[in-house]
């Protein structure tokens, strides 16, 4: 009997010891809410940053992006993250300035289901009369003309877009909004918009099931699930001309094309930048956080962690198929995050 | 709690008090707890319900205002231009659970009365155990079942048979997509048969066996004594398993968001993609950025309350109408 109580103390004993010093009193919390999308790469940065500073742990919940903006501007949560950049009236709206930090890009692409499927191009133009309903067979002259050496079956083509609201969706009508002055009248950009045709897919594993089974259909994804689901991804015309394939390295190549342009606030759309070997369907997502901290020790945590997640934290991404940030507009996020401030003072000079 | 008031009462009192009259005082006590316990439970569930209503209405008010009764009647969904009517998705939730329980309803009576009348001792159990588990199986394995397997059979197979040979009906009629309303209708029936066949299946149990003695006695075949005995019996107790079933169509979400389409279009043809409630729910509530957005989707999410209530209180109407209030099934 002595000997099992003894045991006992000495085990409540060692968990006592402060051999890893988390007691959980000195343990912050940092809460966040918001995209979906990024969700994978940063709940991997929050494990990380666990080796690099003990002392923060972070609850990030993926309700999706609407959310994050809400959230966010109500205070809820310590910072918000977006897969679309908040509107000038959204911004109007919420309590205080409120910073975009772009963390990685992530990509979009064409996949499709044809015999054989061969590597098809695709101009933005083309694109957007299909997803219009003015181009509705494969064997289109103009389908055609930009795939000359591949057999293009006289069948209708199965337009598929995704049903739910979804960064993946924005960055897509982005790109038609910008290529298609018809698109942008009569669609418009939106995380959700009323597509003129096609058959809606919940998330990208539903638009790739429609696609992998209906032969003759066309739909798009998120580059990583394209990636690593195998499919067919098209090349598309980039800004410079020149038909890019999607990877992670041709999405870096977009921001880092759209850098010298690059708007202060970072609410900048990637999609159809400039640059030769930059593929035109992509974007960034961002963290939202408020220029001027509520909290001076929650202020400092998240500034360190910015700071870091935009240098070492950016060799994480392209294990999880997202591109990291290209070196120029990382520079300019650094001047960012050095803005942010507690009642006024900066909070990362202070450390 | 009760064994102290009894003290506070004083040993005089007890010893002129007869046995029967201390645990009469101590069961009033205990009843008095009981009655309030029970009481507070049905306030708390009924402060809940009247708090979601509350909620949902605040939450919604932007868009009812914006809308009023427009929102009933138009079909435009356009989050861009902050245009909301919500037609297509109310009729695609009544259509889809028509077609449900359209298919469902004879296969499921028809599955109870063989369970409880015709088939042999030893097959029951294991039978009916298989039907419920269909109720388990979670639904998003529904929806991609639907979307690997049903959707492809019923594009390569079912659709072009109907088109040949019903054609001619405008409900047959359009690109064979696979996905849409018809699949949206299949994948619901065969979610509500294990509600509908299990219940029923009790319901007709629980008919006495003097009934179908009576009806055979008489010189009845067995399916005139099921048909005049035992399903007239039990027939308020079979709209009720019929109701189950069409309250889980109506609701369900992810199988039928996975194989409808999700087209906030009203088509004529069962082939052409559509919309539910519940669908554009799941779909567009995360995403949705604007206040109007929101307030309209959370109108949706009233109007889908408001249906099931309705089509509850219908049915409640309906079985006391053909039983009377008091003559359940298993009665």
């Amino acid at each position: 009997m002595m000997k099992k109580w003894s045991l006992l103390a000495v085990l409540l004993l060692a968990a006592a010891i402060p051999g890893r010093p988390a007691p959980a009193d000195a343990q912050m919390l940092m809460n966040g809410a918001g995209a979906t999308f990024p969700y994978p790469i940063y709940s991997k940065w929050f494990e990380e940053y666990i080796k690099v500073d003990p002392e923060v742990r972070f609850n990030y919940q993926s309700i999706g992006s609407g959310g994050g903006i809400r959230q966010i501007s109500e205070r809820t949560v310590d910072f918000g993250a977006s897969d679309g950049p908040m509107t000038d009236d959204q911004l109007k709206k919420a309590p205080a300035e409120l910073f975009h930090i772009p963390t990685v890009m992530g990509a979009v692409v064409a996949t499709y289901n044809l015999p054989g499927n061969p590597q098809l191009s695709f101009t933005g133009d083309v694109l957007a009369d299909i997803y219009l309903g003015k181009i509705t067979k494969w064997s289109d002259a103009r389908i055609k003309a930009l795939n000359p050496s591949a057999t293009l079956p006289d069948q209708s083509i199965v337009v598929v877009h995704r049903s739910d609201g979804s960064g993946t969706t924005y960055i897509w009508v982005d790109y038609l909004c910008k290529i298609s002055p018809e698109w942008d009248k009569q669609v418009g950009r939106g995380t959700s918009v009323k597509w003129p045709v096609g058959l809606g897919g919940k998330g990208n594993e539903g638009v790739a099931g429609q696609v992998k089974n209906a032969p003759g259909s066309l739909g798009y994804v998120e580059l990583a699930y394209a990636i690593t689901n195998k499919l067919p991804a098209a090349k598309v015309k980039n800004q410079a001309g020149k038909f890019v394939e999607p990877t992670i390295e041709s999405t870096t190549a977009a921001a880092a094309g759209a850098a010298k342009s690059m708007p202060s606030d970072f609410r900048v759309s990637l999609t159809n930048p400039p640059g030769d070997s930059a593929y035109p369907i992509a974007s960034f997502t961002w963290l939202l956080v408020y220029k001027d901290q509520p909290n001076e020790a929650k202020g400092k945590n998240l500034v360190k962690f910015l700071w870091w997640a935009i240098h070492d934290g950016q060799k994480y991404p392209s294990t999880l198929l997202y591109a990291p940030l290209p070196a120029p507009v990382v520079k300019e996020i650094e001047a960012k995050i050095k803005q942010i401030t507690y009642s006024g003072k900066p909070l990362l000079a202070a450390q | 709690m009760a064994a102290d008031s009894m003290a506070g009462v004083g040993a005089a009192d007890r010893l002129s008090l007869p046995p029967q009259a201390i645990s009469r005082r101590r069961a009033a006590l205990g009843d008095r707890i009981y009655r309030a316990c029970v009481l507070a439970s049905v306030w708390l569930v009924l402060v809940l319900a009247a708090g979601l209503v509350a909620a949902l209405c605040w939450e919604s008010w932007e868009a009812i205002r914006a809308f009023g009764l427009r929102f009933l009647v138009t079909s435009h969904w356009d989050p861009v231009a902050g245009e909301f009517g919500a037609l297509p998705f109310i009729y695609g939730t009544l259509l889809s659970s028509l077609l449900a329980l359209l298919i469902a309803v004879p296969l499921s009576l028809g599955a109870a009365i063989f369970l409880a009348e015709l088939a042999p001792a030893w097959i029951r159990p294991p039978v009916a155990f298989l039907i419920e588990m269909l109720a388990a199986v979670p639904s998003v394995v529904y929806g991609l079942w639907g979307i690997f397997v049903l959707v492809p059979w019923l594009r390569d197979w079912v659709q072009p048979a109907l088109a040949t040979t019903l054609g001619f009906l405008p409900l047959f009629q359009g690109p064979p997509y696979g996905i849409g309303m018809l699949a949206a209708g299949l994948i619901l029936s065969i979610m509500v048969v294990p509600y509908i066949t299990s219940v029923s299946r009790e319901v007709l149990l629980a008919v006495p066996g003097s009934q179908r003695e009576a009806a055979l006695g008489l010189g009845a075949t067995r399916w005139e004594a099921t048909r005049i005995a035992v399903l007239r019996y039990g027939r308020s107790g079979l709209i009720g398993a019929i109701l189950l079933g069409l309250g889980r169509a109506l609701g369900e979400t992810m199988a039928v968001t996975m194989v409808i389409g999700n087209r906030p279009e009203i088509a004529a043809s069962l082939f052409a993609p559509g919309y539910t409630m519940a669908s554009v729910l799941a779909n567009e509530f995360t995403e949705a950025t604007s206040d109007l957005y929101v307030s309209a989707l959370v109108e949706i999410g009233l109007l889908l309350l408001v249906i099931t209530v309705v089509v509850n209180g219908f049915a409640r109407l309906l079985v006391w109408s053909v039983g009377g209030p008091a003559r359940g099934g298993r009665e």
